[in-house]
């Protein structure tokens, strides 16, 4: 074909779609829109084409699986199997793996596809958070996330629990005995989940359509939303030399981030084929099918549920107790769902925490860098640590077999390092972001350590400092620094208490959690008088709230 | 290039005084000078690019085409199952190698191609705030207000009242109603199992084809056996039985159990639940020299010499004791069925 009949096609296209759905007014309004370029802006795309791998190898799944727990004999190429009476569900995935070309590479993709799914939404939720994306106007981006990101969760339980193996029926006998924990409803709600008791024979076909369409169903709706809200609000960018707050800088989207997204959808789904092609994952026919009274020692959950296992290996008995003839298992509502409650409510009210904090009702376009906020950098870290601590909780038998410690004092420990550890975390990084901010003012005043040492005609030795050039520089001193609110005075004039004062000030107290401690970015006022003082011997390095010390690179 | 300056700083709510004509505030410098890449100034390393990026592409294809052929030309079946596993590892590695080619090459190749002949020029895009003009607000509330005044919402009080009585019992009445029936009021349920005075221990048909029954000269001491009632396979829902009914049946010494265990064992043989009564599950891992049982999920410990009370974890009660003796042909068999509930805790539990 001619390069002019090739146009001559691709202009028919072009009419036909615009004289029937107004084609042109989308290309005007979509294809040359920016979008700004950072590594840690994939995270979410990783989210996005993991899940749109899940759904291509999940359909293939479901031509195969039969999702019902009816006895069957096993006669599949599994030798060890053979002849066992298991369910359809096991029999089938049995067969899906072993007895499908291609089988088993679908199954393994799927599965890794699910773990880097929910580890890509974390990372995702971690680089929102230390950068402050959330901040208005996306405060509802981040609530769709966070719902998202706990839906995600859901989602996979569910998956790996379908195979009806030893490990996932264990997963689901811990899931009823929550339910039936839940005080007064507890039994009815899992007599009604599970179709009688447990394991019954109801509960895999329906947690397989909760798997395959009522969860996956709302995972597109919000999916959907989400990038709408992206589209409409336009991306964040990182601050830099000509970024602002009223700008975004970055390719267009056709064709530059056209080819640089679409080709990095194929890239995730070439790794996650190859890690489906070469590396094991959940071989269900070497835990065995699911029956009530075997089960396997070390066996754990995957990753995303283990933190709450650890919270439930964690908490002592005696949280159990008796009331009015009454059993409340606090030994399990409190790991398995308050504590959940607990984590996640402050995580998706987290916007408005800091906004009544802030006080500030501005709309952010510009990413913070993390130690320019430290409470918030610190909170974040301290949540980590919490999280991961727990994560090794729910491994302490792991533990204690690998490295032959007594389970005990290893639980002990963990029980103690909950509490110890996260506030511990939370100043240190609190620390580190003061200690890094200060070193940006140090470099803007002082500029950049050559290594070239000089020494005076007095023996006197010093270090060349360069200034750094105005593009270096700004990235250092354009963030705003806030300072804690003042509460409005209780009382007016004629000593009449003012309403609402007390509420002002817990806001006040919060504020100045978050904004006591602080260093402001250098102004060219001070830069100016670095410059002068340079030649007197000590300088100021620190903001104007921190006591002036000595500085410690001479000049 | 430009950018507007004066919007470069957000209002700072640090407030500096400006000294010696000095500004505030740093002044945003603007973008730094494009930077040229190779493949913009040097024809041949532009067209260097341009093979990798084809040559990535063609990468992809044959990726598709050894997919293709690792579907037809290698087998997965075989006569043992050490063959079978072995094809099916080839089989799974090269369809999986050649579908990781066959997307990574497409997915590499544009990503090369952005990168080094699309062009690299950051552009700027101005953003608007999210809100609308006063006027378009205003417009919006007129519009608003104008519907609402045509619908009479707030002149026909009897419409809206009405709609929201008939709407606030729609969305909860009939959703719990047709849920109902997913399953069976628990009665009962939790409470009891399937052992009855009298029946038999017998060996696990899963373990033990056979479900012999069980003599106590069977058993050495410090011996464990996983035992359930006789017939159990026959029960209507054999599963939800064995979830409640699975039993540990373990000989110690008869020294080391303590009273109220004694009175429930045989000649040192004592039975319990073998389901945790902290999650539900099996209590499989038995620690011969302190006769301890430890649950693999949890880690609840129960101490055998003190009627199984837990020593560590997060379970709260000991497991329950199920008594036992030995009929007239010496079997051993249930004294009586468990006289608590066996398993989880719940509420109606007491």
């Amino acid at each position: 074909m001619s390069t002019t009949t090739t146009a001559k096609a691709a202009g028919n296209l072009g009419n036909w779609a615009d004289e029937r759905v107004g084609a042109s007014k989308g290309v005007k309004f979509l294809a040359r829109k920016i979008f700004p370029d950072h590594w840690s802006f994939m995270l979410g795309e990783v989210a996005l084409y993991s899940f749109i791998i899940l759904l291509l190898t999940g359909v293939f799944l479901t031509f195969f699986y039969i999702p019902s727990v009816g006895h069957t004999v096993y006669t599949g190429s599994y030798e060890q199997l053979a002849g066992q009476t298991v369910s359809e569900a096991y029999a089938s995935t049995l067969s899906l793996s072993f007895d499908v070309r291609g089988g088993l590479l679908m199954r393994q993709i799927h599965h890794w596809a699910a773990l880097i799914f929910v580890a890509a939404i974390v990372t995702h939720m971690f680089r929102v958070f230390f950068t402050g994306a959330f901040r208005k106007p996306r405060e509802i981006n981040w609530v769709i996330g966070s719902v998202l990101a706990l839906l995600a969760i859901i989602e996979g339980f569910a998956g790996y629990s379908l195979p009806d193996d030893l490990l996932s029926g264990t997963g689901l006998r811990i899931a009823s005995s929550i339910i039936l924990a839940i005080p007064v409803v507890g039994s009815y709600i899992s007599f009604f989940l599970f179709g009688g008791q447990f394991p019954g024979e109801e509960f895999i076909p329906r947690l397989y359509t909760i798997h395959v369409l009522l969860l996956p169903g709302i995972f597109l709706a919000l999916i959907t939303a989400h990038l709408i809200l992206l589209v409409v609000q336009k991306h964040t960018q990182y601050p830099g030399p000509g970024r602002t707050n009223e700008n975004v800088v970055g390719y267009p989207l056709f064709p530059v981030y056209m080819a640089k997204a679409g080709g990095f959808f194929f890239i995730v789904f070439g790794i996650t084929a190859l890690m489906g092609a070469l590396f094991t994952i959940n071989p269900i026919w070497a835990y065995g099918a699911y029956h009530p009274s075997p089960v396997t020692a070390g066996s754990q959950p995957d990753w995303y549920m283990g933190w709450l296992d650890g919270a439930v290996r964690l908490t002592p008995g005696f949280l159990e107790f008796q009331v009015l003839g009454f059993t409340v298992s606090g030994n399990i509502l409190l790991p398995a769902l308050i504590i959940p409650g607990l984590v996640t409510m402050p995580m998706i009210l987290y916007p408005w925490i800091e906004q009544w904090a802030t006080g500030d009702k501005r709309e952010h376009h510009l990413l913070d860098r993390p130690r320019n906020v430290p409470t918030r950098t610190g909170l974040g870290v301290m949540a980590i640590t919490f999280y991961l601590l727990l994560l090794v909780s729910g491994g302490n038998d792991i533990i204690a077999t690998h490295l032959r410690l007594s389970i005990n004092d290893i639980t002990n420990s963990l029980r103690l390092l909950v509490f110890v550890v996260p506030p511990l975390a939370y100043v240190v990084t609190k620390r580190i972001c003061l200690g890094l901010q200060r070193k940006d003012r140090e470099k803007v005043l002082h500029g950049r350590e050559t290594g070239v040492i000089y020494r005076t005609e007095e023996g006197e030795f010093f270090e060349v400092h360069e200034p750094l050039g105005e593009h270096d520089r700004w990235l250092l001193v354009q963030h705003d620094s806030f300072r804690p609110l003042d509460p409005a005075p209780a009382e007016d004039e004629r000593g009449v208490k003012r309403p609402g004062a007390r509420f002002d000030k817990v806001k006040a107290k919060l504020s100045s959690f978050y904004f006591e401690d602080r260093i402001e970015p250098v102004t060219p006022a001070e830069l100016e008088a670095a410059h002068h003082e340079h030649h007197g011997g000590h300088e100021a390095v620190e903001g104007s709230d921190e006591a002036e010390r000595p500085a410690l690179a001479g000049h | 290039m430009s950018i507007d300056q004066s919007h470069g700083h957000p209002g700072s709510d640090v407030a500096t005084t400006s000294e010696g004509g000095l500004p505030e505030r740093f002044e945003n410098p603007g973008l730094e000078p494009h930077r040229h890449r190779m493949a913009d100034v040097d024809p041949k390393a532009a067209k260097r690019a341009e093979r990798q990026v084809a040559a990535l592409f063609g990468l992809s294809t044959l990726g598709t085409i050894l997919l293709i052929v690792a579907y037809y030309a290698v087998s997965i079946e075989g006569d043992s199952w050490a063959e079978i596993a072995r094809q099916l590892r080839i089989s799974t590695t090269l369809l999986g190698v050649g579908l990781a080619l066959a997307t990574f090459g497409i997915g590499a190749g544009a990503v090369h191609w952005a990168k080094t002949l699309m062009p690299d020029e950051e552009r700027i895009e101005l953003r608007h705030p999210m809100r609308g003009t006063d006027e378009d607000r205003e417009d919006a509330l007129a519009i608003l207000r104008e519907g609402s005044a045509e619908a009479g919402v707030g002149r026909r009080p009897l419409i809206r009242n009405s709609l929201l009585a008939a709407l606030v019992p729609l969305t909860v009445g009939p959703p719990i109603v047709l849920l109902r029936d997913t399953g069976p009021l628990p009665g009962n349920d939790l409470s009891t199992t399937f052992w009855k005075q009298g029946m038999a221990l017998v060996h696990d048909p899963i373990t033990d084809e056979t479900g012999r029954k069980i003599k106590p000269e069977d058993l050495t001491i410090g011996s464990v056996v996983h035992v359930l009632p006789e017939g159990i396979q026959d029960a209507e829902h054999e599963l939800d039985e064995i979830a409640k009914a699975a039993v540990l049946l373990i000989r110690l010494n008869p020294d080391d159990l303590d009273e109220t265990s004694r009175a429930g064992s045989y000649e040192g043989i004592v039975a319990y639940s073998k389901i945790c009564t902290h999650m539900g599950c099996p209590v499989a891992l038995y620690e011969q020299q302190t006769h301890h049982l430890l649950c693999p999920c949890h880690q609840s410990t129960f101490d055998l010499k003190q009627n199984c009370k837990v020593i560590f974890g997060p379970a709260k009660r000991p497991l329950p004791q199920l008594a036992i003796t030995v009929d007239d042909a010496g079997y051993l068999v249930a004294k009586s069925p468990f006289t608590e509930a066996a398993g989880p805790s719940f509420w109606e539990r007491g």
